[in-house]
C-alpha cells in the first residue's frame, strides 16, 4: 500500500506536471528549431511571439465570454485559439516582410539575424505590454479538474490524492495532435518535403526548383501556430504574464539545443528532458520518501535538491553538460 | 566635414540635450539640474557598460547577452567589500560556508580528473555518480547549518555575512575582478562552442546570477535588499550643516538644499567621468595596439587567424574576461550611486539588451561610438516615457474625456520604451548598420 501511495504522490506532483510542462516546452522548442533549420538563426523573439499569440487568444476569449459563448467543460480559450493563431500569423508575416527579408536577401551572418531578432523581441514585448499590460492574466474557465484529489482518494482508498487538471489533459492531447500533424506534414506532403530539402541543403533545393519565398512563408505560418498553441497551453496551465513568457526563452532554447538544433524530433525529446529534470531536481522528495523508507527513517528536511527558484539553473546545467559531451545535441542537429 | 568635427558635434549634441534638460522646462525637458545630472550620471555608467560590450562584440565578435549578470556581480562586490561587517557572522557560519563551497568546487574538480584519467566504461560512470552524490551530501551537511547560523543573526537588518568595511572606491576594481572571475568560468566552458551557444549560455548565466542574489540571503540579504551602502562623496545633510558650504552656496545664489544635492551629484559625475576616461584611453590604446589588430583579424576571419598561428579560443577568453570586468566595474559604480543593492530590479531588457542597443546605435567597433551611444540612448530611455505621454495626449486630444480607449492609451504610454528601443535598433541595423560613429 505504501508503495502505491508513493507512486501516486510521485505521479501527482512530478510525472503529470512535468509531462504537461514538457509538452509546452516541446511545442515552443519545435518553433525555435524550425526557424533555425530553415531560416538559419536563433530567434530570440520566440518567447514574445508566444506572448503575442496568447494575448490575441485572451482578447478573443474575453470577447466570447462577454458574448456568452462558451465551450462547455472545456476552456473558451480553445475556441479563441484559431483567431489567436491567425493574428500571430499576420504579425510574423508582417515582420518577415518588413524586417527579416531584407537581411535574408543580403545573406548576412546568422549572428546579425540574431541581433535583428532582438529588435523584433523588443517591439513585440512593447506591443504586448502596450495592449494588455504587464500584469498577470488568468483566462482559464470551464471545468477545472478531470480527476479531483478527493474523488480519487475515495475511489481507491489510498492516502494520497491524484489530481489531473483539465489544462494538463488538454495540453498533452493537443501536443500529441499537433506533433502528429506536423510530422505528417513534414514527411508526407510535397510542401513539407520541400521544407526539409531546403533545410538540408539550400543550394540543391533552389536548383531543383523549390520556391524559397514559399518555404519561408510556410515556415513562419507553422511557427506562428506552434508558438500560439504553446503559449496558450502554458497560460491555461499556469497564467499569462509577458515577462514570464520572455523568461521561457531559456528553457525553450535549452530544449531545442539539447535535442539538436534544427531537428524536430530532438526538440520534442529536449522539451521533456528539460521539463522532467527541472521538476525532479526542484521537487521536495520528503512525501515520497516517507512512504518508501522504513518507519522512523524518513528524511528530516524536505529532501529537495535545489530550491524552485533555481529551475533556470537546472535547464542551463543540462544544456552545458550536453554541449560539453555531445556538442550537436542528443539527436544530430545542424550547425551554421 | 571632417570626421573629428562630425564626432565632436555628435558629442556636443548629447551635451546640449543634457544642458537643455537642466535649463528649460519645455516639452520633455524637465528644467531641473538635479534630474539632468541624474541622467548624466547613469549615462556615464551606461557608457562604461557599452564600452565593455564593445570590447567583446566590436573587437572580437563575441555575442554576450549576459551583461546583466556581470553588472549584478559588480553590485555584489560593493556589498561584500564596503558594507559594515556583521558581528559574529564569520564565527556563526561564514567559515562553514566557505568550507562547503570549497568542498563543492573540489567535488567538481575530482569529477573532471576522474573523467579524464579513467577509461571510458561503466566503472567510470559509477565512480562519477558516487563522487557527485557523496560530494553533494557532504556539501549540504556543512552548508545548510552554516547558512542557518549566518541568517539567524539579527535577521531584521542583517542576517548576511556582511562586508569588510573597506572604502567603497576599492569595491569598484573588486567588482571588476568578481565579474572577471565569473566570465573566466563561463568562457572556459562556452567559448569553444558556436556563437549562438555562447549567447544562450550567457543569457542563462545572467539569470542564474540574479537567482543566486535573490535567494541566497546569507550573501547579500536577497530580496530584502542591502541599503545604506557607504558613499565616496559627502552626505547632503552634512553639507547643509557645514557653515562654509552654506556660505559658498549663497555666494552663487543657491539655497543650501539645492546646492548640496547638486554638489553631491556633480562629484559623482566627476568620479564617473574620470573612470570612463581612464577606461576609454585604455580601450583606445588596446584598439590601436598589435593586440587590437589581431583581435579584429580574428573577428573578421577566424580560420585565417588560426592559420597564422593565433590561439583563437584563448584570445576570445581573454577579451571576454576583460569586457565582462568592465561591465562589473560599471555595476559596482551603479550600486554605489544607488546606495543600495536591489536584486529584484535587475531585468535583462534593461541591463542587457538596452546596452546592446547603445553599442549598436553608437557604432560597434568604435570606442567613442559606444560611449556616445551609451549617453544618447540613456537620455532617450529616460525621456521616451515623457515623449510617449506627450504623443499620446496629442493623439487622444480629439477623443472624449473619460473614454476607455483614451485612458488605456495614456496609461500605456509607459510601455512605449520597449517599442521605441526596438524600433531604434531595427532602424539603425537596417539603414546605418555601422552606427553613428563607424569603425575606422
Amino acid at each position: 500500500m505504501d508503495i502505491l501511495n508513493a507512486l501516486v504522490a510521485l505521479t501527482n506532483f512530478v510525472l503529470i506536471p512535468a509531462t504537461a510542462y514538457g509538452s509546452q516546452l516541446a511545442l515552443g522548442a519545435l518553433g525555435v528549431t524550425l526557424i533555425y533549420g530553415i531560416l538559419r538563426f536563433s530567434n530570440f523573439a520566440h518567447g514574445d511571439t508566444m506572448a503575442f499569440g496568447t494575448m490575441c487568444t485572451i482578447l478573443v476569449t474575453w470577447m466570447f465570454q462577454s458574448m456568452g459563448v462558451s465551450f462547455g467543460v472545456l476552456p473558451t480559450a480553445l475556441l479563441a485559439l484559431p483567431f489567436g493563431i491567425l493574428g500571430t500569423m499576420a504579425l510574423v508575416l508582417f515582420t518577415d516582410r518588413t524586417v527579416y527579408r531584407f537581411y535574408r536577401q543580403q545573406r548576412v551572418k546568422p549572428v546579425v539575424m540574431v541581433m535583428v531578432s532582438l529588435g523584433v523581441m523588443f517591439i513585440m514585448n512593447g506591443l504586448v505590454r502596450f495592449i494588455i499590460g504587464p500584469g498577470n492574466q488568468r483566462f482559464a474557465d470551464g471545468e477545472r479538474f478531470i480527476i479531483k484529489a478527493r474523488a480519487f482518494k475515495e475511489m481507491t482508498g489510498l492516502n494520497e490524492g491524484l489530481a489531473i487538471k483539465t489544462s494538463q489533459g488538454i495540453t498533452v492531447v493537443t501536443a500529441i495532435l499537433v506533433v502528429a500533424v506536423l510530422f505528417w506534414f513534414l514527411n508526407k506532403t510535397r510542401t513539407g518535403k520541400s521544407m526539409r530539402a531546403y533545410s538540408d541543403n539550400e543550394d540543391l533545393a533552389l536548383l531543383s526548383g523549390i520556391n524559397p519565398d514559399r518555404v519561408v512563408m510556410i515556415t513562419w505560418l507553422i511557427v506562428a501556430a506552434l508558438a500560439t498553441i504553446a503559449g496558450v497551453l502554458y497560460g491555461l496551465d499556469k497564467s499569462f504574464k509577458p515577462f514570464t513568457y520572455f523568461q521561457l526563452l531559456l528553457p525553450i532554447f535549452a530544449a531545442a539545443i539539447v535535442g539538436g538544433l534544427g531537428n524536430p524530433l530532438g526538440a520534442i525529446a529536449g522539451g521533456f528532458v528539460i521539463a522532467f529534470s527541472e521538476v525532479l531536481v526542484t521537487y521536495a522528495w520528503k512525501k515520497v520518501l516517507i512512504y518508501l523508507m522504513p518507519e522512523g527513517m524518513g528524511p528530516e528536511g524536505l529532501a529537495q535538491l535545489l530550491s524552485t527558484d533555481y529551475k533556470f539553473a537546472v535547464s542551463f546545467m543540462i544544456l552545458v553538460v550536453v554541449l560539453l559531451f555531445k556538442p550537436t545535441g542528443l539527436f544530430k542537429g545542424k550547425a551554421v | 566635414m571632417s570626421e573629428t568635427v562630425r564626432n565632436s558635434l555628435l558629442f556636443a549634441f548629447v551635451g546640449l540635450l543634457i544642458v537643455l534638460d537642466g535649463t528649460i522646462d519645455f516639452a520633455f525637458f524637465s528644467g531641473s539640474w538635479n534630474s539632468a545630472l541624474v541622467i548624466l550620471n547613469m549615462g556615464l555608467i551606461s557608457a562604461i557598460m557599452a564600452l565593455g560590450v564593445n570590447l567583446q562584440w566590436g573587437f572580437a565578435g563575441l555575442f554576450n547577452v549576459g551583461i546583466m549578470g556581470f553588472v549584478a556581480l559588480g553590485g555584489l562586490a560593493v556589498v561584500l567589500i564596503s558594507s559594515a561587517p556583521t558581528p559574529g557572522a564569520w564565527q556563526a557560519g561564514g567559515f562553514g560556508i566557505i568550507l562547503a563551497l570549497l568542498l563543492g568546487a573540489m567535488t567538481i574538480l575530482a569529477c573532471t580528473v576522474i573523467y579524464k584519467n579513467t577509461p571510458k566504461g561503466r566503472f567510470r560512470a559509477v565512480l562519477l555518480i558516487a563522487v557527485l552524490a557523496v560530494g553533494f551530501v557532504v556539501y549540504r551537511k556543512i552548508f545548510d547549518p552554516a547558512v542557518a547560523g549566518v541568517e539567524a543573526i539579527n535577521p531584521a537588518n542583517a542576517g548576511n555575512i556582511g562586508g569588510l568595511g573597506l572604502p567603497v572606491l576599492l569595491a569598484w576594481p573588486a567588482g571588476g575582478l568578481l565579474a572577471a572571475g565569473a566570465a573566466w568560468l563561463i568562457g572556459k566552458t562556452a567559448l569553444g562552442l558556436r556563437s549562438d551557444y555562447l549567447a544562450i549560455a550567457t543569457l542563462g548565466i545572467a539569470e542564474i546570477i540574479i537567482a543566486i542574489l535573490k535567494n541566497e540571503d546569507w550573501l547579500a540579504r536577497g530580496v530584502k535588499n542591502v541599503i545604506g551602502l557607504p558613499r565616496p562623496v559627502p552626505y547632503e545633510v552634512d553639507l547643509q550643516n557645514d557653515p562654509g558650504f552654506v556660505e559658498s552656496a549663497a555666494s552663487y545664489g543657491l539655497d543650501p538644499v539645492t546646492a548640496s544635492t547638486l554638489f553631491v551629484k556633480l562629484q559623482y559625475s566627476l568620479l564617473f567621468a574620470v573612470v570612463l576616461i581612464i577606461l576609454l584611453v585604455m580601450a583606445q590604446a588596446a584598439l590601436k595596439s598589435p593586440w587590437g589588430r589581431m583581435m579584429r583579424a580574428i573577428r573578421d576571419n577566424e580560420v585565417a587567424a588560426e592559420a597564422m598561428g593565433k590561439d583563437v579560443t584563448r584570445r576570445h577568453l581573454q577579451i571576454f574576461v576583460l569586457g565582462s570586468a568592465i561591465c562589473g566595474i560599471a555595476g559596482a559604480m551603479m550600486t554605489t550611486l544607488d546606495g543600495q543593492l536591489t536584486p529584484g530590479t535587475y531585468q535583462p531588457l534593461r541591463f542587457t539588451f538596452l546596452i546592446w542597443v547603445m553599442m549598436i546605435v553608437g557604432g560597434s567597433g568604435n570606442n567613442f561610438g559606444a560611449v556616445l551611444g551609451g549617453l544618447l540612448i540613456w537620455f532617450f530611455w529616460i525621456k521616451v516615457e515623457d515623449i510617449g505621454l506627450l504623443a499620446m495626449q496629442l493623439i487622444t486630444s480629439g477623443m472624449a474625456d473619460g473614454s476607455a480607449l483614451k485612458i488605456h492609451l495614456i496609461d500605456s504610454a509607459a510601455h512605449m520604451r520597449m517599442l521605441t528601443m526596438g524600433l531604434i535598433l531595427l532602424l539603425v541595423l537596417r539603414f546605418s548598420p555601422k552606427g553613428l560613429i563607424p569603425e575606422k
